[in-house]
């Protein structure tokens, strides 16, 4: 069975004064039918410029440098504005971090609703409004007939961010990308979203990339794991193994550095430094700075070593017990 | 217990002013022109001993960090008093002591961007004279070492810092003044994963080494977990519970307290995801309107006539934890 989103070696560029900047560098993923796949990452990995490349979303100074991005088979990079617009927002949505700045705040909330569904056919009057209300009911929106009404700033956050979400499923879309969706939340609130997500995944049929820089939100959705650093994708797996046995030091790092894993009052386990500029990455892995188990193999790229549903860019894997499964 | 930050039945309320068309128009049509009162914090009372870090914990809109500022001596509270050491922070509207400095949630905002790093550490201290201007440069070096950064950063701005660089710059400006106690807001709340974790260390080390008093204000449990001794659970301008810091995350007595657990994604010990988040329905009702009875009560299973009736005082569990609740959870096992 072929995956509904198959990317391969994408490299998204931005021209900067500094130079070029590779802030996707090589990625290569799948995304199958009714799959939720977490893509997680700190700020600068690349998770949501690889979020915006599937979507069509890079505008100069950026620009998709090489890789394929399929959808079904069918090929997105390259694709003229005119027929990428078909794809947006009716085969392929998007919901953003901040819902403020993504809805239009001197619009009512039917109105928006009515511009996402006019993009892409042409519904009743009548048509429009039932969806609407079934969309804002199904994101647990309480009393959506009254909402419709309602400008953005009437809205607290979190019923803002669940219109943006019945927005975003409102064309019954194939693959829905949430960029941090949750973030900007509370965790009560961030806990009604997660919930109400997953019920929605289910009965929609549809698939999910859910972006975020926080592991333990990533878990309780995704069954499947995208770990990024510094523009490249350097682990993948299902959730819990990555979790419980990660095979890339950063993973292990960024696990090992949650407070939930220290004993309360004893210092965290720290991956040291920062970050390395997207203009000045070192030569071979660009986390061996920081890493305690760097070698001068890491002087290299490491390739993608694949086993068994796992996927990994590291030349030390860790918790690989059985005999070396051929990475160099 | 022997109290060195007390606050006392602290109320802070804001007056929301209408838009000035609402205004005019009242005033047009002969109708009396009302503000919106804002209650964010009532009737606080607490205390942190000596060297102990207390964690404040809420939802966004709770009041933690209106408690914080006039606990910090940087607003004043509409009633009640804050001290330090016996003694006021704030009288008349002026802040009395440096006793008791503030690190802010966002490092982008709150460091002046055309200072230098070392006029922004040395600035405080010389203005109130604890430094000369001859130790200045010395004395920026020290606070600079101290929180993990080079003698070189003082000559540069803030803009050629990361964010966690320019956390551990606002951190050495409020340890530049020598203070006993620490207001920290969201400390860490901006910042990526891997650094969170140097700047908590960077806490523990420092509370450590100078005998610190944290009030510790956040919305992540885990974070407020690891760093505090006890915590106070916030809800709409209000204590609902407070305890040590074991003692509530294994046996929470308020219901908002069970709630915002399970509400939070947790990692298990063994890596394990999680699957099973229990989220609370509803939402903060508005601070401008509190309900009537217990805040909590609309969003409460086990809401009984009581609750809209009669607000629940804060009042002791077994001996160390206090909770406002009428009905409060018996012994519940973590989750």
């Amino acid at each position: 069975m072929s995956p509904l989103l198959q990317v391969r070696g994408l490299v998204t560029q931005f021209h900067t004064r500094d130079g070029i900047a590779s802030a996707v560098d090589g990625v290569s993923f799948d995304v199958g039918a009714g799959e939720i796949v977490g893509l997680v990452g700190e700020s600068g990995s690349g998770k949501s410029v690889t979020g915006y490349s599937i979507l069509g979303l890079i505008d100069p100074p950026g620009r998709i440098a090489a890789g394929s991005i399929k959808l079904d088979g069918r090929e997105l990079v390259g694709l003229s504005h005119r027929r990428y617009r078909a794809v947006r927002g009716r085969r392929i949505a998007m919901v953003f971090q901040d819902p403020m700045s993504t809805l239009n705040a001197v619009l009512r909330v039917s109105e928006q609703m009515q511009l996402a569904m006019q993009a892409h056919g042409k519904p009743s009057p009548d048509q429009m409004r039932q969806r609407s209300v079934e969309a804002l009911a199904k994101v647990g929106m309480p009393d959506p007939e009254h909402r419709l009404d309602a400008y953005p700033h009437q809205l607290s956050g979190g019923m803002r961010q669940r219109v943006a979400i019945a927005i975003a499923f409102l064309n019954h879309p194939e693959l829905v990308i949430c960029d941090e969706p949750t973030t900007a939340l509370d965790v009560s609130i961030q806990a009604q979203i997660l919930v109400e997500m997953r019920a929605l995944v289910r009965d929609a049929r549809v698939s999910l990339i859910w972006i975020s820089h926080d592991l333990a939100t990533v878990s309780v959705l995704a069954s499947r794991l995208l770990v990024m650093y510094a523009g490249r994708l350097i682990e993948q797996g299902p959730t819990a193994e990555v979790l419980r046995r990660p095979r890339h030091p950063y993973t292990q790092g960024l696990i090992d550095s949650l407070p939930s894993r220290a004993a309360p009052g004893r210092d965290l386990i720290q991956i040291p430094g920062a970050t390395p500029s997207l203009t000045d990455l070192p030569t071979g892995c660009a986390f061996k700075a920081r890493c305690g188990y760097a070698t001068s193999a890491c002087d290299t790229p490491p390739p993608e070593t694949f086993d068994n549903g796992r996927v990994w860019r590291c030349f030390n894997p860790l918790n690989v017990n059985t005999v070396a499964t051929g990475s160099q | 217990m022997n109290a060195f930050v007390r606050l006392t039945d602290i109320t802070r309320r804001f007056a929301s002013v209408p838009p000035l068309t609402e205004r005019l128009a009242k005033r047009l049509t002969g109708a009396k022109a009302s503000a919106t009162v804002i209650h964010a914090v009532e009737g606080v009372t607490l205390q942190i001993a000596k060297g102990e870090t207390l964690g404040l914990v809420g939802e966004s809109g709770c009041g933690k960090s209106t408690l914080g500022r006039v606990a910090a001596g940087i607003l004043e509270a509409s009633m009640g008093a804050a001290e330090l050491a016996g003694e006021a922070v704030m009288s008349a509207g002026r802040k009395r002591t440096t006793r008791i400095q503030m690190v802010f949630q966002d490092p982008f905002a709150s460091l002046n961007p055309r200072m230098r790093v070392g006029d922004i550490i040395a600035e405080g201290p010389l203005a109130h004279g604890l430094i000369s201007k001859a130790d200045a440069k010395s004395d920026v070096t020290r606070w600079l070492a101290a929180v993990g950064l080079d003698a070189s950063a003082a000559r540069r701005f803030p803009h050629q810092f990361s964010g966690g660089q320019r956390q551990r710059v606002a951190v050495a400006r409020a340890l530049a003044m020598r203070p006993d106690a620490l207001v920290c807001d969201e400390p860490v709340a901006s910042l990526d994963v891997s650094i969170q974790a140097q700047i908590i260390n960077l806490f523990l080390k420092l509370r450590r080494e100078l005998d610190l008093t944290m009030l510790f204000i956040s919305h992540d449990l885990a974070v407020v977990r690891h760093v505090s001794d006890r915590v106070a659970i916030m809800y709409l301008g209000r204590i609902v519970e407070i305890g040590p810091t074991e003692a509530i995350f294994a046996a929470p007595r308020h219901p908002y307290t069970r709630a915002l657990l399970d509400s939070a994604p947790r990692l298990a010990a063994d890596g394990a995801p999680d699957q099973d988040i229990r989220p609370i329905r509803g939402e903060l009702p508005s601070p401008a309107d509190p309900p009537p009875g217990c805040a909590f009560h609309q969003r409460c299973t086990f809401a009984q006539h009581r609750c809209i009736e009669e607000r629940p005082l804060l009042r002791s569990m077994d001996g160390t934890q206090e909770a406002a609740c009428h009905f409060p959870l018996g012994i519940q096992h973590e989750r």
